[in-house]
């Protein structure tokens, strides 16, 4: 099963806690917004999605079966 | 019943029998017109063959989207769009003035075919002679097993993208919402909704009457039937149009009195489209599958003519000022990111640094990163900007501009 990584921009408060957590993935905008790498997680980075979907103060930060 | 010489196959359809005097058709001229409503039966496959796509701007396939409400268990309910936030925009207002029991029809169909009996047609605090004829419109009408609701929202730019849209009508801000799902899922009160724009609904009671071979009498295959369009700037006769798809956009123009002295660019797709170099522009056909190769798109068909005299750099810079503003205020990189746009545009146009690096970085940054496409629509916009303004560029950071300020100002207030 992929999975990829995708943010709610509306609740997203840019944090960047999963830019910090996932940067394979994740590097952050002009303003420490996350800009989101469309590829699908590979097996050794999904524990790390997962951190960081934990970590999202406000859940916006999602993983998304493929 | 085969209609009167209105609806043969050339043009007008949408507008067709519209008074000189101004004034709306009422039900018995538009039966006169057009026939009484016709049956149901059969409206998604009609609407599907028919290859009719969206005139709300996203072009989206009618048919499809009727189908997905369709295919929904909850008894659905039709939302008809003719809340018009662009500025340079004014068709729908128009459509629905002149002309509000087509749309009507196209509503009232598209709820029979649907099973839904609550129809709103929405409409912003904005509108004012088509709010009346609406009104009076809906009074005439005997729709049995139909609830109408004439809704009026609060006016905006984004306001009549679909969630935004079911959330003011829901009485909640008009804001865009994060999807899935979208209103065809789960919209109004959580009823599948068929949001549809207006000028889309008066061809579905084309179609409805006449056919998809009709229909697809005009325009192309995969871009058929007819359009309004709205011409501005320097035309002699601004206003609303109805042309084929696939008709050059010279002919648009020349049936708007032609372009008034010297043009000196050209505005395809409203706040959201491209601007166009005037000469090139003129010899493209009004089609999305054509003017995509120049990176532009028809959106919801507003055409401005600008002016030589007026300064495309100028206007620019107040169209992206106007759109950061009127951001939802929901997601960062459209806050922000617009907000930084808006401020590089005005920088370059005033002369006072080359800003394009930082545009151009903030350009890559925040396409796609939005709820909704508020934030790409204006990536688009500046973008065409620096191209087709590049000259004018050089020219401001010499201190100097080919227009003469204050000449011409792009409207950023809905007519």
């Amino acid at each position: 099963m992929k999975r990829t990584v995708r943010v709610n921009p509306i609740a997203c408060n840019g944090s960047g806690l999963c830019a910090e957590l996932l940067p394979e993935r994740v590097t952050l905008d002009d303003w420490g917004y996350p800009i989101i790498d469309p590829r699908p997680l590979t097996p050794d980075l999904e524990e790390h999605a997962e951190r960081a979907a934990a970590a999202c103060p406000t859940l916006a930060f999602l993983l998304r079966d493929k | 019943m085969r209609a009167a010489a209105a609806t043969e196959f050339g043009l007008p359809r949408l507008l067709a029998g519209v008074r000189r005097d101004g004034l709306p058709l009422n039900l018995g001229m538009h039966h006169r017109l057009h026939g009484p409503l016709p049956s149901a039966r059969g409206l998604i496959e009609l609407v599907t063959a028919s290859g009719l796509r969206g005139r709300g701007g996203a072009g989206f396939p009618a048919g499809k989207k009727l189908a997905a409400v369709a295919s929904a268990r909850k008894r659905p309910v039709v939302v008809a769009n003719g809340a018009e936030g662009e500025p340079v925009s004014s068709k729908d207002k128009r459509l629905l003035h002149r002309a509000p029991h087509l749309v009507l029809d196209g509503a009232a169909l598209a709820a029979a075919a649907l099973g839904a009996r609550d129809v709103f047609v929405a409409l912003d605090s904005t509108a004012g002679e088509e709010l009346g004829a609406v009104g009076n419109a809906l009074e005439e009408r005997r729709d049995r097993g139909l609830r109408w609701h004439l809704s009026v929202v609060p006016p905006g730019f984004v306001t009549g993208e679909e969630t935004a849209l079911v959330a003011a009508l829901e009485g909640r801000e008009a804001k865009p919402a994060f999807t899935p799902p979208r209103p065809f899922e789960r919209g109004l009160r959580g009823a599948p909704t068929l949001v549809q724009n207006v000028e889309t609904l008066a061809d579905v009671a084309l179609v409805a009457r006449h056919g998809p071979e009709w229909f697809r009498a005009l325009g192309t295959h995969d871009e058929p039937g007819s359009a309004l369009f709205t011409v501005s700037g320097a035309v002699g006769r601004p206003g609303v149009y109805e042309a084929a798809l696939g008709t050059p956009l010279q002919a648009l123009i020349a049936q708007a009195g032609g372009v008034r002295g010297v043009p000196g660019a050209c505005l395809v797709g409203g706040f959201f489209g491209s601007w166009l170099e005037p000469f090139a522009a003129q010899s493209l056909r009004l089609l999305d599958a054509e003017l995509g190769r120049e990176g532009a798109a028809l959106g919801a068909g507003a055409i401005v003519v600008l002016p030589a005299a007026a300064c495309g750099l100028d206007q620019t810079a107040r169209v992206v000022r106007y759109l950061a503003d009127e951001s939802a205020g929901q997601c960062g990189p459209c806050v922000h990111g617009l907000a930084a746009l808006a401020g590089a545009v005005e920088t370059v146009a005033a002369g006072r640094a080359d800003s394009r690096p930082a545009a151009l970085r903030w350009l890559r940054q925040i396409r796609g990163r939005g709820a909704c496409r508020h934030p790409d629509g204006v990536v688009r916009f500046v973008e065409s900007s620096l191209d087709v303004f590049a000259s004018e560029i050089e020219l401001h950071l010499q201190g100097r501009c080919s227009g003469r300020r204050g000449e011409f100002l792009l409207t950023t207030r809905r007519a």
